[in-house]
């Protein structure tokens, strides 16, 4: 049963494999919500949306910064194709913090030609690492 | 024959030219241990998203999507990578002719988006429209700067201003071997892996509709055969560079030594005619 109980995690970037493990569970959010993925999941696709993502391995947790990618869920293997992802010594919580107020502040003037969308994603971003921070 | 001095002072400027080209060669020699050492990394990342491109494609099969349908426009946008510095042989060269004795492509239909100024500039010379110069991303290729280009050339490609988007590049087989390269990027087309053809398909399953998530994954999976492609161009031009630097610094190595033959032949020569008059000199006295 102990076999079972664990999936292999890859999380590729385009300049380097960040993670390569067994896992025991893994939390993200995507575009359709939070989930989290046990061994045995359906096979499935799903697109990231910037958030916190927990690795919980058999000796305890991790956490890093998710912001932008994919995922393939296997059986048997998860592997995420993470455009951006930190661990949190990566983090400079003063900037993060910096852009936060700076994509908060955009978002609430809603000024002509403030690009919407990007204010948005700016502001999930800079929440995604503050949480992984904390 | 060249006098003596002659000989000496040409063999003088060939040494302090494969000086260079010998210190040159070091220099490219390091560079490309690293760049090879990127291009390996981020291998991985492709083949992960080719594979899940693929089989993404497959499964999708006849959904109608703008990025897998040829658009209206018969011009073809043409990612060029070369280098930004000569001196690398044919390197630059090759990936030229590549585009311009492409069939079917003239000055006509074929739109240049140069990363490279040496390919930017073959390009001008030969009347090719350059629509966007990106030579400063090649230096350092980062994936920021292979989005920021995927970007532009998805909203020509949106905007109908194009209809097809190729990437020129030199692939890295190993130190030696090079080998300029031409890709479709998009639209995308379906193509069987001969690697994945005997594994069994897995049927997946998306949270979002097909069509969603063709309009998130195929931007990037067009960013990262970008960056792929920058990545090994650098690679290459560093490897080419190593071997043209190398080939040049024993031409060198061959010219000094045959010049040190005829400059101490020349000296020989310069001694026994001295001594002759001498001899001749002495004689007419006695």
């Amino acid at each position: 049963m102990a076999e079972n109980s664990c999936f292999t995690l890859k999380i590729i970037t385009p300049d380097r494999v960040f993670y390569e493990g067994e896992a025991e569970m893994v939390e993200f959010n995507t575009s359709e919500g939070e989930i989290g993925v046990l061994p045995g999941h359906l096979p499935m696709t799903v697109i990231v949306k910037p958030g916190v993502l927990t690795i919980t391995e058999p000796e305890g947790e991790k956490q890093a910064a998710l912001h932008a990618g994919f995922v393939e869920i296997l059986p048997e293997q998860v592997t995420i194709l993470a455009e951006i992802i930190e661990w949190p010594e990566e983090i400079d919580e003063a900037r993060a913090e910096a852009a936060r107020d700076r994509a908060r502040e955009r978002i609430h003037e809603h000024a002509q030609g403030t690009d919407m969308a990007r204010a948005e994603a700016a502001l999930l971003r800079a929440m995604a690492r503050i949480q992984v921070l904390k | 024959m060249a006098s003596m001095r002659d000989i000496k002072r040409r063999k003088g400027s060939i040494q302090s030219t494969q000086q260079i080209t010998k210190a040159m060669k070091l220099v490219s020699t390091v560079k490309l241990q690293r760049a090879r050492a990127n291009a390996e990394h981020s291998k991985a990342y492709f083949n992960c998203m080719y594979q899940t491109v693929n089989s993404i494609l497959v499964r999708v099969g006849n959904l109608q999507h703008r990025y897998l349908q040829p658009a209206s426009s018969d011009k073809k946008a043409v990612i060029v990578i070369s280098s930004n510095r000569g001196l690398a042989g044919g390197y630059n060269s090759n990936i030229v002719k590549l585009v311009t004795r492409h069939p079917g492509w003239n000055k006509e239909n074929v739109l240049i988006y140069a990363a490279g100024r040496k390919g930017r500039d073959a390009f001008v010379r030969e009347g090719y429209e350059v629509r966007m110069d990106r030579s400063d991303i090649i230096k350092e290729p980062s994936y920021p700067d292979a989005m920021a280009l995927c970007s532009e050339l998805l909203q020509a490609f949106a905007a109908g201003e194009i209809g097809e988007i190729y990437l020129a590049y030199t692939a890295f087989r190993n130190t030696v071997s090079h080998v300029p390269t031409l890709l479709k990027l998009l639209p995308v087309e379906k193509k069987a892996l001969p690697d994945h053809a005997n594994k069994p398909e897995v049927l997946m399953n998306f949270e979002a509709e097909d069509e969603k998530v063709l309009e998130m994954i195929i931007p990037k999976y067009v960013a990262s055969l970008i960056y792929g492609g920058l990545v090994e161009a650098a690679a290459s031009e560093n490897g080419a560079r190593m071997q043209a630097m190398d080939s040049a610094t024993s031409n060198a190595e061959e010219m000094i030594s045959d010049l040190t033959l005829k400059y101490n032949r020349a000296r020989q020569g310069s001694i026994t005619q001295e001594l002759t008059e001498i001899i001749a000199g002495a004689e007419a006295i006695s």
